[in-house]
């Protein structure tokens, strides 16, 4: 019953998406006042029904119903509570209704809070949000049904180990908030487009939105990728896996975006690139999610999927970037120019910015399609690994560095470089002091990790620039924001640069007794022991681990032998410290006695992880900032109403 | 005129990469790992020696004429240990196996090689794994062979095992 009644109100969801669809095409037409009104409430209940239909299969999931054809092929009974309810978006179709669940809620948050936006715009806005809502509804429905029902099934066939982790709860839909959540971008640049309304009033309604999926995408690759880390056994945060680079695609997009915004909301200028940047970062995200579902790339995240789905994807997706960009080329020239500005300024910088994440992007996505594009070619089959990335990336990412630390120092419009290298020089001092000790104590470091640290010193003083000689307590929330954002660039690249300037790793062998170092630790193999889980077989290796004089304490690698499915998955023992982080994996046990460790010391390589959530704790507090200016007046909702209050100077 | 084009371009540049998808679709990808260094000259690489009194392994050793067969190995390596008796044997056959140890070090190559046999004409120790990036080689055990003109001839993925000794030997012989 559960899962029909999923069905039926995922049917409703989308009869509810084509109505606002066509409301609000038929209220632009010229029925405003009969019709506008009713487009509002259609996308709420839409939310509602398909947040329905999601709650319906977290039921089934959760009750381990294996009439579902989903739950038999992605579950198992004997897994533990959490991994069941997250199983329900550990397969495809699950995925995909998470991903139309989002889309609907950020559709029903633009109809419900969005106030600023010009009345007709926001109409063509929600209509547009139906619109793309309408054709995932319809894969789901005709191609992809995850409510389907078999009969004569009573245990399910588990769900892939890897996803077994607390790690599976909050990393997609994290990463789908931000995915889904650039919709609303794009929705706003389809709406700004139909209405001829492209100018600082729209950007400072779109911003927030902006903001809001960016700190999600910003979160969910930062988790995701702390997930890799500890759960793949290989040490490494990053691999330029298709999926990680689907993920970092729009991210790169988004980040343009947010700081082009900005630049449409003060100075009204780049108003067509802004557009383009809104329908490019979804449709990074869309892109990315058919680069994972279709199959058509090799990744760790692909589920097995038929190509007559990806055809349907490749479809809908067509339509959607085609249609809009499409638009965009047909009515941008009636879009006038905006404002201009001198070479040194705060906008200039902010264009070399979009710049630099844009030949990123287009060397990310290079990257990731150059095997496919090969192939369709010539037939041959290659793999871009990280050399290629990190040798052009790397740079680039540097080069972007020097920004963060100037551009928030520079003025709008005009500025001299000699009083902007005034204002950084205390950032310089601090990029040679690194310099320096680099050069003293470090002399094998590689150049670009070396430049790397060099360039988090700069970043991470100038960074706190911006707050210099300002009353802390007047200084606006969004100000903090872009200063705690630029702090985390700073801290995840010393990390980054770090990690692989001075990581040490000792793959090795050793028998019950046997001591091993790596870096300043030694470790001791105590014995190894086998443990039952509770749906795994557990093999642990405990260790003896001592640095220098201090007190011995104890790791326990494991290896989990999984039944259902028969698979063997990597527990590292991860120690942390405040200089870094020592990480071990046991391998399969060679004659009995013998066991294979994997040993790495990691200095700082923590401080990635710390970054990214600088940064989106950064974007939060901005976004919390502008919210409060733009949408509350000024003051908190909670803060007491006071009449004739002094309004606080807006910055 | 001209900007009207240009406006464009993004709507034409998405047009062919969907054209490139739907060709990807197509065909989709059989997941073989397809060597593409059978054929090509071994690729320019230097091992240092592991131990002192047995020379490592780099491109140069390999165009004098003599096929013969590098073992990328390691000592951490379990699947290596089963493969070492056939090695042995190809070299009491008269084949010359140079070896490439990747990932490891010196004392617990000793180890290794003491406990489960010695078939190593030359070891390099490519610590960093930076010679095996070279070949292409996605892990342990791979065996190429390689002609005397220092040309990749056949790559072996997994363990050598008794089946593929007479082949080995047949294309060493061949390779000259």
């Amino acid at each position: 019953m559960i899962a029909e009644a999923g069905l039926a109100a995922l049917w409703l969801g989308a009869a509810m998406a084509l109505l606002q669809l066509l409301l609000g095409v038929l209220a632009l037409g010229g029925r405003r006042e009969f019709l506008g009104p009713a487009v509002a409430p259609v996308a709420v209940v839409q939310a509602a029904l398909v947040g329905l239909a999601f709650a319906c299969l977290i039921a089934v999931f959760a009750r381990s119903d294996m009439s579902v054809l989903l739950v038999a092929a992605n579950s198992h009974s004997a897994k533990p509570m959490l991994y069941k309810v997250a199983g329900a978006w550990g397969n495809h179709e699950g995925s995909m209704l998470l991903w139309v669940t989002i889309l609907a809620l950020a559709g029903a948050t633009i109809a419900l809070f969005e106030r600023k936006l010009r009345a007709d715009t926001r109409l063509a806005t929600l209509a547009a949000q139906g619109a793309i809502a309408l054709g995932f509804y319809a894969f789901l429905l005709f191609a992809s049904n995850p409510f389907a029902r078999i009969a004569g099934v009573s245990e399910g066939q588990g769900l892939n180990p890897l996803l077994q982790d607390p790690g599976l709860a909050f990393h997609p839909p994290t990463l789908y908030l931000g995915y889904v959540g650039m919709s609303a971008a794009f929705s706003f640049a389809v709406g700004a487009l139909v209405t001829r309304n492209v100018g600082p009033d729209f950007a400072r309604a779109m911003r927030p939105w902006v903001l809001g999926a960016w700190v999600f995408l910003t979160i969910g690759i930062t988790a995701g990728s702390y997930w890799a880390y500890y759960t793949l056994g290989w040490g490494g945060w990053w691999f330029w896996d298709p999926v990680e680079n689907a993920s970092l695609m729009p991210w790169l997009a988004a980040t343009a975006l947010l700081h082009s915004v900005t630049v449409l909301a003060t100075r009204d200028g780049l108003r067509a690139w802004t557009i383009m940047l809104s329908v490019l970062a979804f449709s990074m995200s869309m892109v990315g999610t058919f680069l994972v579902r279709s199959g058509i790339l090799t990744s760790v995240h692909s589920f097995a999927v038929d190509p007559e789905r990806g055809v349907f994807i490749l479809a809908l997706l067509a339509i959607y970037i085609g249609g809009a960009l499409a638009l965009f080329a047909a009515r941008i020239a009636t879009v006038s120019e905006g404002n201009r500005f001198d070479l040194v300024s705060r906008e200039a910088a902010l264009v070399v910015n979009n710049l630099i994440l844009s030949v990123m992007l287009v060397v990310v996505m290079a990257g990731t399609l150059y095997p496919l594009i090969l192939e369709a070619a010539t037939g041959a089959k290659i793999s871009v690994g990280a050399p290629y990335y990190n040798s052009v990336a790397g740079p680039l990412a540097l080069a972007l560095m020097m920004l963060v630390a100037a551009g928030p120092l520079l003025r709008w419009r005009r500025d001299a470089p000699r009083l902007v290298l005034d204002r950084m020089a205390l950032a310089l001092v601090a990029g040679a002091a690194a310099l320096l000790l680099l050069a003293l104590f470090a002399r094998n470091t590689g150049v670009l990790p070396l430049l790397g640290l060099v360039a988090a010193a700069v970043v991470g003083v100038a960074s706190l620039a911006p707050l210099w000689q300002r009353r802390l307590s007047r200084t606006p929330l969004f100000t903090w924001g872009m200063v705690l954002a630029h702090l985390g660039c700073a801290v995840s690249l010393a990390g980054m640069a770090s990690d692989s300037a001075f990581t040490v790793e000792n793959m090795t062998t050793a028998r019950a007794g046997e001591t091993r170092s790596v870096g300043p630790f030694a470790v001791r193999l105590e014995g190894v022991r086998e443990r039952p889980g509770p749906n795994y077989q557990a093999l642990e290796a405990v260790l003896a681990v001592t640095r220098a004089s201090g007190q011995p304490f104890t790791m326990m690698p494991q290896l989990h032998q999984f039944t259902d499915p028969p698979m063997t998955t990597n527990q590292a023992a991860i120690a942390t410290f405040w200089n870094g982080q020592l990480y071990i994996t046991l391998g399969e046990d060679t004659d009995g006695t013998t066991f294979l460790l994997r040993m790495w010391w990691k200095p700082f390589v923590t401080l990635i992880w710390v970054g990214g959530a600088l940064i989106a704790l950064g974007g939060a507090l901005s976004l919390l900032g502008r919210v409060r200016r733009d949408w509350w007046g000024n003051r908190w909702p909670w803060a007491a109403r006071r009449a004739g209050a002094p309004a606080e100077a807006a910055a | 005129m001209k900007r009207r084009l240009l406006l464009w371009l993004p709507f034409g540049l998405v047009a062919a990469l969907f054209v490139v998808f739907y060709a990807g679709l197509k065909h989709p990808d059989d997941h073989v790992i397809a060597s593409r260094m059978v054929g090509q000259p071994l690729p320019q690489f230097a091992a240092a020696p592991a131990f002192p009194d047995r020379p490592g392994a780099a491109t140069a050793d390999f165009a004098d004429g003599k096929p013969r067969l590098l073992n990328v190995f390691a000592s951490w390596c379990v699947p290596c240990r089963d493969e070492v008796p056939m090695l042995v044997r190809l070299r009491e056959l008269g084949a010359e196996v140079d070896g490439i140890a990747v990932h490891d070090a010196a004392p617990d190559l000793r180890q290794f090689l003491a406990q489960y046999g010695d078939p190593y004409a030359r070891i390099g120790l490519d610590a960093a794994g930076r010679a095996q990036m070279a070949f292409g080689s996605a892990g342990v055990p791979e065996t190429f062979v390689v002609d005397g003109r220092g040309r990749i001839l056949y790559q072996q993925i997994g363990v050598v095992t008794e089946a593929d000794v007479p082949r080995l030997m047949a294309m060493l012989a061949g390779g000259k």
